[in-house]
């Protein structure tokens, strides 16, 4: 009896131990790794970035006439007589820098606060998507906007014998427009993502609803809200169109928004859509310009998550 | 809650009323704030209309009752074939007759044939909707005092011909079917091969990938990648796909005779590029969105990991991933920046047949036509952005409808 039940558990341990034998799949294997091909290629793309912009850059910095140095300080950019200072492109990228942030960020964030503290439902339902309809709209169309509507605009309030017909301010100014919905819709989601009982218990300390919206929810997102405003500032070094076709394309050192000065993206824009020969001067220096275009609003988009992902508050 | 509340932060609370008026003037601000960005929207628009209709001056080369007492369009074909036999010379008239018989011809082409060769009408001034409304006395003044010979019409820029015509240098006949196409082309080809590539990459980090160094890098990577300026994308698609790959791009080794890697294919892989960051995180969002207990369910009747994702999550992440997908590919449509780079030579006239051919696209297409002097190129580039808008309005409305009635589906 007792062998037979040692007999019986042998024959049932056994026909379990084979039905629960793991199969191979070839299937399963194949389709894991060529999902993990997908994933990897993101990871190719930046080395791709990195090592094609750093190899036709080194090209450029190979040159005699160039030094890391003399690029990085030098106030002259003018590739037909060998001077290659960065600054001229450089200034005029932060002034159009600065003007849109000026408009798009208190906007922005204006927009933001009212639309997560104050909007009814049924406005926010209206409001809302036509702010995301503002960032659909295509770069290229902002440029038209600025060159046909702005500037004429700029130069009718503030006379044409002061503004020039291409100048950083319309640039910016439109530039800014075009942030404003990106400032407003990352702000929106920081200040929503405020617990409601925080405010339930400023309105009940006698706090008007301005006070609560400014004293108690803005700094709870504060991290949020810089974390917005740092991607918006890259964004608007990366922006190419609307200075391309209305800031000009000489590349002079000038603080004068009303005058024409190229920037970074507007110079790659217009030497790549000519037709440049291959392995010129100019040709290796948009690689240069890009690799320091790709590191600044890298750095800045790295600040960006360090700073929301450190300063956040985290509530129950 | 970590603020110090050592301060009392609602000081002079003994002053309610100023506190109530502070608080109403700048809520009046946040909605000041809100509404700029709603009229800069209705003023782009209001000017891109304004400009794409409008009353034209025209003048033509050939006045058209010279040639016939009766208006062409009223000739009978027999006609029409006479008067263009008598005004073109016997050269161009062979060479009509070699690309379109004539004789197969309808009367319409014909009138069209007869416009475009004999009359040749040319718009001297062009007006702006709104003078052209409210100013037309002026208008007729100015086109009796300065152009006597000439004609006004009113003219919507944005025409059946308009669609039709390709790339030409002349305002009045040029057409956006080139810019168009090679638009429909690219977006077809990234479609091809981003989304398989978004998809997978999504579903590997949310169904495969275990919580280790390399998975945050890759994760770190894309996020990092969406904020990468696209002309960024534009100098590694230069680098990559026009130059380094310039036998593979080109379709040199595929025996086709092109002479540069400057084609649709390269557009679209650089395209690819920069989309797939966008694509992956809206995927990876929709498919993080799919509650573990549909997996758990369908693991404990059996199923093996792939055919879970396949019959389950993928079903029911679908409709997130579509509008994400969606989206992704408006971005695609507007952007400008990285096939400049890519493209480069912006007069195509010549109909995309491949992901060999050269190529213009509807944004590069605004972009030369908007910064050429000349104003009717203006109009013209405002008749194009019209299209483009249309387009993108089209793809959003369909997005919007697909996220609705997805949050209406969806079981919590």
């Amino acid at each position: 009896m007792i062998t037979l039940i040692k007999k019986m558990n042998i024959v049932q341990s056994k026909s379990i131990e084979t039905s629960l034998k793991k199969k191979s799949r070839p299937a399963e294997t194949i389709v894991h790794s060529l999902l993990f091909f997908c994933g990897v290629i993101s990871v190719f793309t930046t080395i791709g970035i990195v090592f094609e912009l750093g190899k036709e850059a080194l090209l450029f910095f190979k040159m005699p006439e160039v030094t890391i140095f003399k690029f990085l300080t030098g106030s002259t950019w003018q590739p037909a007589i060998g001077e290659f200072g960065i600054l001229p492109l450089l200034s005029s990228t932060l002034i159009t820098t600065c003007i849109a942030m000026i408009i798009a960020l208190p906007l922005g964030l204006g927009a933001a606060i009212y639309l997560s503290e104050y909007a009814s439902p049924r406005a926010r339902k209206i409001l809302k998507p036509t702010l995301e309809v503002l960032a659909g709209v295509p770069t290229v169309v902002y440029g038209y906007f600025t060159l046909t509507v702005m500037t004429p605009f700029l130069r009718w309030t503030l006379g044409s014998e002061n503004v020039q017909v291409y100048n950083m301010l319309s640039a910016g100014l439109v530039m800014g427009i075009m942030i404003l919905p990106l400032v407003c819709s990352m702000s929106e989601d920081a200040l929503h993502a405020v617990p409601r009982s925080l405010r339930e218990a400023a309105f009940g300390l006698g706090a008007t609803r301005f006070e609560t919206a400014v004293k108690v929810v803005l700094p709870a997102a504060l991290s949020g809200i810089i974390a917005a405003f740092i991607i918006s500032i890259s964004r608007a070094i990366g922006e190419t169109m609307i200075v391309a076709i209305a800031a000009g394309s000489s590349a002079d050192l000038t603080l004068n928004p009303l005058h024409a000065a190229e920037t970074m993206t507007g110079y790659i824009a217009r030497i790549s859509g000519g037709d440049v020969a291959y392995d010129s001067p100019e040709y290796n220096s948009i690689f240069a310009i890009g690799l320091f275009l790709f590191l600044i609003t890298l750095t800045l988009n790295l600040l960006s998550r360090k700073i929301s992902s450190k300063y956040r508050e985290v509530y129950e | 809650m970590n603020h110090s509340m050592a301060h009392d932060p609602f000081e002079n609370h003994g002053n309610l009323p100023g506190r109530h008026r502070i608080s109403k003037i700048w809520l009046n601000s946040f909605f000041l704030s809100t509404t700029i960005g709603i009229i800069s929207l209705s003023i782009l628009l209001f000017s891109i209309i304004n400009q794409a209709f409008g009353y034209v001056i025209v003048e033509n080369k050939v006045d058209p009752s010279t040639l016939s007492s009766v208006p062409l369009n009223d000739l009978q074909k027999e006609d029409l074939t006479r008067i263009l036999k008598e005004n073109v010379s016997k050269n161009r008239y062979k060479t009509i007759n070699r690309d379109t018989p004539i004789a197969d011809m309808t009367s319409n082409d014909l009138v069209q044939l007869i416009t475009n060769e004999i009359i040749k009408p040319t718009t001297v001034k062009s007006y702006f909707l709104i003078p052209s409304l409210f100013q037309k006395e002026q208008i007729i003044k100015t086109q009796w005092e300065e152009f006597p010979d000439a004609k006004i019409q009113f003219r919507s820029w944005l025409n059946w011909n308009f669609i039709r015509n390709s790339l030409s240098t002349n305002p009045d006949a040029t057409g956006i079917r080139t810019a168009l196409l090679g638009s429909l082309w690219i977006i077809f080809i990234t479609i091809i091969i981003a989304f398989p590539i978004g998809i997978g990459a999504a579903i590997y980090l949310e169904e495969y990938s275990s919580n280790n160094w390399f998975t945050r890098i890759i994760k770190t990577n894309i996020d990092n990648l969406a904020g990468v300026p696209s002309i960024v994308y534009g100098m590694l698609g230069l680098a990559v796909f026009v130059r380094s790959m310039n036998n593979i791009t080109s379709g040199i080794i595929f025996g086709v005779n092109q002479t540069n890697g400057r084609t649709i294919i390269s557009a679209a892989l650089t395209m690819s590029l920069l989309i797939m960051p966008l694509l992956i995180i809206n995927a990876h969002e929709a498919i993080r969105a799919v509650p573990a207990s549909l997996r758990q369910a369908s693991y404990g009747l059996g199923a093996t990991h792939l055919q879970t994702i396949w019959h389950h999550v993928l079903p029911s992440a679908m409709p997130g991933i579509l509008t994400g997908s969606i989206l992704a590919i408006s971005r695609a449509i507007g952007e400008t920046a990285p096939l400049i780079l890519v493209g480069a030579s912006s007069f195509i006239n010549k109909d995309p047949n491949g992901i060999f051919s050269n190529f213009t696209v509807l944004p590069i297409q605004i972009y030369n036509w908007t910064t050429r002097p000349q104003a009717e190129f203006r109009n013209v580039s405002a008749a194009a952005i019209l299209v483009l808008l249309f387009a993108l309005l089209t793809l959003n409305t369909f997005a919007i409808l697909l996220r609705n009635r997805f949050a209406k589906n969806k079981v919590i």
